[in-house]
């Protein structure tokens, strides 16, 4: 009984000394030499509700990769993908590590635009640059690109598409449109840009309904959709995708519906039933764009990863070439985060998606797709599947449409209530 | 020393370690331990209403809502909260928690038991539903971004050892004043409370009014826990304010060991070591924290901190089965 005492005291003693040699052993190791590293910290909801998404994303980035042997001029790129699980604390948070502890030259990705709102300010407090692989926040490169010079877009506005689906909308002579649509950011940002062409060309937005993000039953929504409108307009988000087509055809619904971006990408197009075949969406890419580029683009994919790309890989694959372009013109070396902003901004690419530049808000100007779902055989595959055929091709599409950067900027963001609902009783 | 004085002194030593080892680390532990930190004001606050009063609040985010949001907006409308009136913010916040809480627990405290979570759940979503349409003052969806965070007599907060040394100071204060409160006889009446409300009816007790101070005290904890929350990442939005934020908190209460206090950031701290260390290293943390909240719930009811009881409980009957020189068999779980 004597000798209890001290070996409980030793053995508490060591225990301690454990968790003090853990906690030390936790901290990294000076980061060895860099100047042949390129090193890419990649932001991606890899699990929770987002996680097919990040899985596209991750697959096109990494495709790039491998068709590179992960290097650029002769600097050997190193990705470090984290996950964000869609939520914007944690995006800081992961953004944080990899800056500081990975010492990454960039970070790319995000999904929400609440991540995008949450990442700019990162970038520009610690000097990094941040390239929106798909985050579309408007905003971001419109009346807020000012607070943000580390950032730029590769990606897109959320209205940025919509402005011409609009246009088109009303160039079938289409008269009255319903719109629903979840209820966020998002949401709004794609309503208002199609309601503003829409109604810029005659056409009248007669109803706004507004799903909260997440909704699985639309039994309450569809039967508030009114009759005299000429067609649907929806923006759907996630599995909102499946169900909403789904249940508005079995209530039999037959007259159009138009779909915003991501309510008819392949992201959830292979995952759909025949009912969606015939409806129209607009986005800046589609898997069945019948270019070489993008047929070489897709079978490459598709055989890597099982799955057609849907914009989210497109955009990240496009990504990664663009930072090899960059890195192209200066040899492999890293020019710094400034330089390498204007660089990347001055770049003219072809991608899957078609030619790219940027304007001087350093978003993306690029062609927008006018899609319809099609069930037919494509590419040489022996299945016919649903494909997002396109229809209409609008060539070098800015975020500001038709109306010019200034007399756009003046108007404010696109909101819940903003352009006001004028037709809607 | 007494028992009671052995876990003082076991706590203490353990803060202070954390406190010299962390600012050691890297940046990124720095960072964890200060959200881990912040959020378990939030846990603790959980704590009071579910290990010392009985009441299992499924609302407590909105608490953290309310600091958090107002921290977010009178920053950056008014620039007010980024000087030396940080601390002024920090006294508002915690009032105006405990004036929702004071507001809500009038609804809250007329259930018990399961109808207690469902109305503190759906007062919970009341805050939700406020950030996440009231979009001109709250950002809606997009939330709320804060540029910079407090700088003041010389002490600038994104510093991020500063920071986690205020946050670590504010945790310790917190952990003390709740510490003292159940202790204090108004805590004993709690614990009363908890064990059997109509014993502390029928023995003269205003219990209503005990669980409704109880509830406010919570509230006011919540805020401050939302004021520092908001500073770790410069952002709110309505993610702070969801119903798994709730859950989360409660769940860590219980992790740690719920009546415990200090549990509440034993329980922070693994599910924020999963859930944003681990997860940085391998893609199957969700699995490892289900599977430790499984295996805690399972054969830890008292939680992590109740493994030293068990470990002495476990050693006192194999002893014991050795001096009679039987093989007894494991303990059976207790009943919760």
């Amino acid at each position: 009984m004597t000798s209890k005492l001290p070996s409980k005291l030793a053995r508490q003693t060591a225990l301690f000394a454990c968790a003090v040699a853990a906690a030390l052993a936790l901290r990294p190791l000076p980061a060895a030499a860099q100047q042949q590293e390129l090193r890419i910290g990649i932001i991606a909801p890899v699990t929770g509700i987002f996680a097919q998404v990040g899985a596209d994303m991750t697959n096109g980035f990494k495709m790039y990769l491998e068709q590179t042997h992960s290097t650029f001029a002769g600097a050997k790129v190193v990705p470090i993908i984290e996950d964000s699980q869609g939520k914007p604390d944690l995006a800081v948070t992961k953004a944080r590590k990899l800056i500081l502890e990975n010492h990454v030259q960039m970070i790319v990705g995000g999904v929400l635009a609440t991540e995008g709102y949450a990442l700019a300010p990162v970038s520009t407090e610690l000097k990094t640059v941040y390239i929106s692989s798909v985050t579309a926040a408007d905003d971001l490169t419109q009346r807020q690109i000012g607070k943000y010079p580390y950032f730029i877009r590769s990606s897109w506005t959320s209205s940025q598409p919509m402005h011409p689906l609009g246009q088109w909308a009303c160039d079938q002579g289409y008269k009255k449109v319903a719109a629903i649509a979840a209820d966020y950011a998002f949401g709004y940002e794609s309503v208002g840009g199609f309601q503003k062409t829409f109604e810029g060309c005659g056409g009248k937005i007669i109803q706004k309904i507004w799903p909260p993000i997440g909704t699985k039953d639309f039994g309450p929504y569809i039967p508030t959709i009114r009759s005299d409108a000429d067609a649907v307009f929806s923006l759907m988000v996630g599995p909102m995708t499946l169900q909403f087509p789904k249940q508005l055809r079995n209530s039999g619904y037959t007259r159009p519906i138009l779909g915003g971006s991501v309510s008819y990408d392949e992201s959830s197009l292979p995952f759909m039933g025949d009912e969606v075949i015939g409806d129209v969406s607009a986005e800046q890419y589609s898997a069945a764009l019948q270019t070489p580029a993008n047929e070489a683009f897709v079978k490459s994919y598709r055989s890597k990863y099982g799955k057609v790309p849907s914009y989210f890989s497109e955009s990240n694959y496009t990504t990664a070439m663009m930072i090899d372009d960059v890195m192209r013109q200066t040899g492999g070396k890293w020019p710094g985060a400034e330089a390498f902003i204007a660089k990347m901004a001055a770049l003219h690419v072809d991608a899957p998606r078609g030619p790219l530049s940027f304007d001087d808000t350093r978003n993306v100007v690029q062609n927008i797709y006018i899609k319809k779902v099609e069930k037919k055989k494509l590419f040489g595959y022996d299945k016919p599947e649903l494909w997002d055929v396109v229809i209409k091709t609008y060539p070098n599409v800015s975020q500001f449409w038709t109306y010019g950067k200034d007399a756009f900027l003046k108007q404010p963001v696109y909101s819940r209530d903003f352009p006001p609902c004028k037709y809607c009783e | 020393m007494s028992r009671a004085q052995v876990k003082i002194v076991a706590v203490a030593a353990v803060l202070a370690a954390v406190a010299l080892i962390v600012p050691h680390t890297s940046s990124f532990i720095i960072l964890l331990a200060t959200r881990a930190f912040a959020f378990s004001i939030l846990v603790m606050s959980v704590d009071l209403l579910l290990g010392f009063t009985g009441l299992a609040s499924l609302g407590q985010a909105a608490y953290l809502g309310i600091g958090a949001y107002l921290t977010a907006i009178l920053a950056t409308r008014y620039h007010i909260g980024l000087g030396g009136d940080f601390w002024l913010v920090l006294a508002l916040a915690m009032l105006g928690a405990a004036a929702l809480a004071a507001l809500f627990g009038l609804f809250a405290m007329r259930a018990s038991g399961v109808y207690f979570l469902m109305i503190t759940l759906a007062l919970g979503q009341c805050v939700w539903g406020l950030a996440y349409r009231w979009n001109s003052l709250t950002g809606g969806d997009n939330g709320i971004n804060l540029s910079q965070r407090p700088r003041f007599f010389g002490i600038d907060l994104a510093n991020e050892v500063t920071f986690f040394y205020l946050v670590f100071a504010l945790f310790t204060a917190s952990l003390v004043v709740l510490y003292t409160l159940v202790r204090s006889p108004f805590g004993r009446s709690l614990v009363g409370i908890r064990e059997r409300e109509l014993r502390m009816k029928v023995l003269g007790y205003n219990t209503w009014l005990h669980k409704y101070l109880a509830f406010i005290i919570a509230g006011a904890f919540g805020g401050l826990s939302g004021v520092l929350w908001v500073h770790t990442a410069g952002i709110v939005s309505t993610d702070a304010v969801v119903l798994t934020t709730s859950v989360d908190a409660l769940l860590m209460a219980v992790l740690g060991g719920a009546g415990t206090l200090v549990g509440g950031v034993i329980g922070a701290a693994v599910v924020f070591f999963i859930r944003e260390y681990l997860s940085t290293l391998v893609h199957w943390w969700q699995y490892a924290l289900g599977g430790i909240y499984v295996l805690v719930i399972l054969y830890l009811p008292g939680g992590l901190m109740s493994i030293p009881q068990r470990l002495r409980e476990w050693r006192a009957t194999s002893g014991a089965a050795a001096a009679k020189g039987v093989v007894m068999p494991a303990p059976a779980g207790r009943a919760g």
